[in-house]
């Protein structure tokens, strides 16, 4: 395979910026739902996550 | 809030199945460009990466029309979750586009009509960012962000027909909307499969960001009002 080092940072950078952002958000996600659940004395409503 | 939290597991496992089958076909299995040898295998994460940076503009656009007609709030959260993530694409179409034409056009970079709209792009995403968080009153930000993003709209279609207008080093569209696209079909699936995966996982990062702002802003209404209900009269 030709021009490999261009290739292989291409596609590493192509996994690890959208991958950054997914985990971050769902990291975000989690802790704010756990901060949420532990502030929020009101009784959950069905279904509502 | 229900139906994010519905739709977000499935666009991931949607977003990680085909960008994984696009990225391993693109890369082992699709054919070599005659003229550009193995490089090409890099238009299956920067193809992907132009289109949402374009659209992920195109969005913010859209919610900050129904931020400013409407006053939708959640077009407003919407708007400021995008910016980063629309910001990250487009970084990754220019860092892409640069490792794509130092082995084919001998340099790094090259003040093409293509590549400078694309740059200009990336700073409105940075602006936006910028602005939304500039204000103590966040109103103030969303709507300053709002006439931002729809004055920097304009920079989408000089983006889209740059090519056309202007003698660029950069090629012209190999697909379009109206025509057949000038690809060899070994290579355009891949290339669809490669967009449509990115283009899911755009939309779930933008989802999953706008539901835990929503649940922070939630959190941030609960303790001012536990806060003054503790006030002393």
């Amino acid at each position: 395979m030709d021009h490999l080092p261009f290739i292989a940072a291409s596609y590493a950078l192509g996994i690890l910026i959208p991958g950054a952002f997914a985990v971050a958000a769902f990291l975000r996600v989690g802790s704010a739902r756990r901060r949420l659940a532990a502030i929020d004395a009101r009784p959950r409503r069905g279904g509502t996550r | 809030m229900r139906l994010s939290g519905v739709l977000v597991p499935w666009l991931s496992a949607g977003a990680l199945v085909l960008t994984a089958i696009g990225l391993v076909w693109g890369l082992f299995f699709a054919p070599a460009d005659w003229q550009q040898g193995d490089a090409v295998r890099i238009m299956y994460i920067h193809v992907p990466s132009a289109w949402l940076a374009s659209a992920g503009y195109a969005a913010l656009a859209a919610c900050s029309v129904a931020s400013l007609v409407w006053r939708h709030p959640l077009a407003d959260l919407a708007a400021v979750e995008i910016g980063p993530v629309g910001a990250g694409f487009t970084a990754l179409c220019l860092a892409t586009g640069s490792l794509w034409g130092k082995p084919m056009w001998g340099a790094w970079w090259v003040w093409d009509a293509r590549l400078t709209s694309v740059l200009v792009l990336f700073f409105l995403y940075l602006g936006h960012i910028a602005l939304v968080r500039a204000f103590d009153d966040p109103v103030r930000g969303y709507r300053a962000g709002a006439i931002l993003a729809l004055i920097g709209a304009a920079d989408l279609p000089i983006i889209k027909f740059s090519v056309d207008w202007w003698n660029t080093l950069h090629q012209p569209d190999t697909i379009t909307l109206t025509g057949a696209p000038h690809m060899y079909i070994g290579m355009l699936w891949p290339l669809l499969f490669s967009t449509l995966g990115y283009t899911l996982a755009f939309a779930a990062i933008v989802l999953t960001r706008t539901r835990a702002a929503v649940m922070e802003r939630r959190i941030r209404g609960l303790l001012m009002a536990r806060a003054s209900a503790q006030e002393p009269a």
